[in-house]
């Protein structure tokens, strides 16, 4: 569906007017990101990251394919082909550094992405199922991140491994058995190393599918926008192409100037010295961490330090590990309740006093904090830091929206999108 | 309901997470942690720079040159260099025939086969093979080393954190164990008896647990004599062989930095037209 007012995909050569009788896709791609498609006239630059995150997973494909042309995914030689790539392959330093720190790139573009989701409410109605795919892609993103970090088979990739598939034999019973299931032996090897690769080749086009869908179920209410209010009518909108497709130009230009800042200037900055080691089973590096994206999840993992039990009895009911494991897990999957929790009519945060203060000086401090204390190592005062935080980081999603979201009294809201932007009542506002 | 059980598993992980914390302090207070050598004792890497740092730098060939000959004539000697290959040194400044020659008189032989019997053999390297580890392998190399193990030193300097100044402080870093104080003046041996350093071993405060298997290699100056006719100091030499490893880690490190410089000019082209382009498509709208 689309607004009334939208304009309309007018063939113009007998060619286009022949495609578009048979398979309209020109119309297509005109209804969905060109002049076919109108968005709020007031979009800020953090509307600019569903883009990017588009481009950034362009580029890990593109990367990716040509390094896969030149890996060989081996105990033995794995290691060995990337170094071959960094030395021998024709601009394969400059592939494999892109796609190492395009995986970063495409996590920080995300993280702003659902940041701006978080503060604006992007995720209420009618705009719950975008939300639900968003979360979807972002664990399919995890996934596919993982599984890459362990294909150079170095150091970090290989004890990588071996904690996050250590989180399977947590579970009561099953565990164990499960865990050697999917890595196909007892420790990661081999049979591990060869299906992380199909599966890493795999999962990115997985993660084009479901985009595919999270931009249909965009389109359906169309975008939202920083006052949060609804579009009323053809004056709130302008369309899609030439007006966003200029913003968006400009901000892929600022996004690729810090990519290529980085992979070309500090490629190693974002990565951790240890995987330039080869795995060593015999070996355990002195930290385990993972890549920084992953850092708030495992300080949520790492802060659970008691069992669960009847006191007193010495009987427990979940070991600290295993609620440690379930803890990290819920910690993203409780964001596919967010619509529910979160149950103010008012979206945007610009309007709602309380959410905003908790928000800014609740939430924002306790994932840096989280992030921060993930990559330290379990000294006494990074463990009650990131015990703290995340304690908060539940209690906030879990407890303080439900509540805030009953209590608040929220700020006049402006009366349309027009208004808010000109400054004038609807009625009079120029276009 | 979903804000009801929302509600309880917040209270619940919540709550163990308090008490979590309530049972780190406690153990914190009960039992501080203690001060270790290791934490007290270990040294950052010293400051030394490289013509080779920054965004505009490029290797010194003079002084790659001079770290081979350091790396063939001292640490050749246990540290095998895998990735690397005779065909590499041409980016060192060496022709096609100074590349051939350095190959041929390589002190150690590629392994090989004998084409007459088929038995193992050995055979003087060629451009195109990689350098010949000084070992046939790990137990070969640990049995010679007191069963420590000399790493690779191809990636060593990408390998750690800071690695061409870590190399370089490495290095220069050996000390008398006896008396040494570190910068508040905390003497080690007084405070940690039990830091001594093992037999077999070497103290070093810039090695992580202050006492590394490989004895100091660089032990003076004129350990070997430059081509170039510069004075072989201890730091000259530790310095030029760390430049080396930075190479060997990263030899398209040069095409990256001016790669980099042609993405950043094209893509401030591009950004300042796109911007541009934005603010006059924009022009009749206010936003």
């Amino acid at each position: 569906m689309s607004f009334p007012w939208a304009q309309e995909y007018k063939p113009q050569g007998t060619v286009s007017k022949w495609v578009d009788e048979r398979l309209p896709l020109p119309r297509l791609v005109y209804n969905a990101v060109g002049a076919g498609y109108p968005v709020p006239r007031n979009l800020n630059y953090f509307w600019n990251f569903g883009v990017l995150a588009g481009v950034a997973l362009v580029i890990q494909i593109v990367t990716g394919i040509v390094l896969a042309m030149h890996y060989y995914a081996s105990v033995d030689g794995a290691f060995n082909s990337v170094e071959h790539i960094m030395r021998d392959v024709n601009a394969g330093w400059f592939l494999r550094y892109a796609h190492m720190n395009g995986a970063s790139f495409f996590f920080i573009v995300v993280y702003i992405h659902i940041f701006r989701g978080l503060f604006y409410g992007s995720y209420k109605a009618p705009r719950e199922m975008i939300w639900l795919l968003g979360v979807t892609i972002f664990l399919l993103m995890m996934a596919t991140a993982f599984m890459g970090y362990v294909l150079p088979w170095g150091q970090m990739s290989f004890w990588g491994a071996q904690v996050i598939t250590g989180f399977f034999s947590a579970i009561p019973l099953v565990g164990e058995p499960l865990r050697q299931l999917l890595l196909g032996g007892f420790a990661p090897d081999q049979a591990a190393l060869n299906r992380f690769f199909s599966l890493h080749y795999l999962m990115p086009f997985v993660i084009a599918g479901v985009i595919i869908l999270h931009i249909w179920a965009l389109h359906i209410p169309g975008s939202s926008n920083p006052t949060g209010v609804s579009i009323k009518g053809e004056q709130d909108t302008v369309p899609f192409h030439p007006y966003y497709t200029a913003k968006d130009g400009f901000g892929l230009g600022i996004f690729l100037i810090f990519f290529v800042a980085v992979t070309f200037f500090a490629p190693n900055m974002l990565g951790h010295p240890d995987n330039y080691i080869p795995a060593n089973p015999l070996s355990t590096p002195a930290h385990i961490v993972p890549e920084w994206y992953f850092l708030p999840f495992y300080a949520i993992l790492k802060a659970f330090t008691v069992d669960f039990g009847i006191p007193f009895t010495g009987i427990i009911i979940i070991e600290a590990k295993l609620m440690g494991v379930l803890a990290m897990f819920g910690s993203i999957l409780l964001l596919f309740f967010l619509p529910w929790l979160d149950t103010s009519p008012v979206r945007s945060g610009h309007y709602r006093p309380l959410f905003r203060k908790f928000f800014w000086f609740g939430l924002i401090p306790c994932l840096v904090l989280l992030t921060y204390c993930g990559g330290k190592p379990p000294y006494t005062q990074w463990v009650i830091l990131s015990q703290i935080a995340a304690a908060y980081y539940f209690i906030h999603f879990l407890i303080i929206l439900p509540i805030v979201s009953r209590i608040e009294r929220p700020l006049p809201l402006p009366n349309s999108i027009t208004e808010a932007v000109t400054g004038k009542p609807l009625e009079t506002a120029a276009a | 309901m979903v804000r009801l059980v929302a509600f309880l598993v917040g209270l619940f992980f919540s709550g163990m997470l308090l008490i979590g914390l309530g049972d780190t302090v406690i153990k914190a207070i009960q039992e501080p942690a203690q001060p270790t050598a290791e934490h007290e004792f270990h040294e950052m890497p010293l400051a030394v720079s490289f013509a080779h740092d920054g965004p505009l730098g490029k290797f010194d060939r003079g002084q790659l040159q001079r770290g081979l000959k350091v790396y063939s004539e001292v640490c050749a000697a246990c540290h095998s260099l895998k990735l690397v290959a005779f065909r590499d040194f041409a980016a060192l400044g060496y022709n096609e025939e100074q590349v051939k020659a350095l190959a041929k008189a390589w002190k150690t032989e590629v392994p090989s086969i004998n084409p007459e019997t088929g038995e193992a053999a050995s055979r003087p390297a060629i451009p195109a093979d990689k350098i010949p580890s000084p070992f046939a392998n790990e137990v070969a190399a640990r049995a010679a080393n007191n069963n420590a193990l000399p790493p690779d030193l191809s990636l060593i300097t990408k390998a750690r954190a800071d690695g061409t100044a870590y190399v370089y402080s490495l290095l220069m870093g050996y000390r008398d164990q006896a008396g040494y104080k570190n910068a508040e003046g905390q003497e080690l041996l007084k405070e940690f008896p039990e830091a001594a350093t093992p037999a077999g071993l070497h103290f070093n405060p810039w090695f992580a647990n202050l006492n590394i298997a490989m004895a100091n290699p660089i032990a003076g100056d004129d350990q070997v004599t430059y081509d170039d006719g510069t004075k072989a100091t201890k730091a000259q030499m530790a310095k030029d062989v760390s430049a080396f490893l930075a190479w060997t880690a990263e030899p398209k490190m040069e095409n990256r930095k001016s790669a980099g410089w042609a993405a950043l000019g094209f893509l401030i082209v591009f950004t300042v037209l796109a911007w541009m382009s934005y603010k006059t498509i924009w022009a009749d709208k206010k936003h």
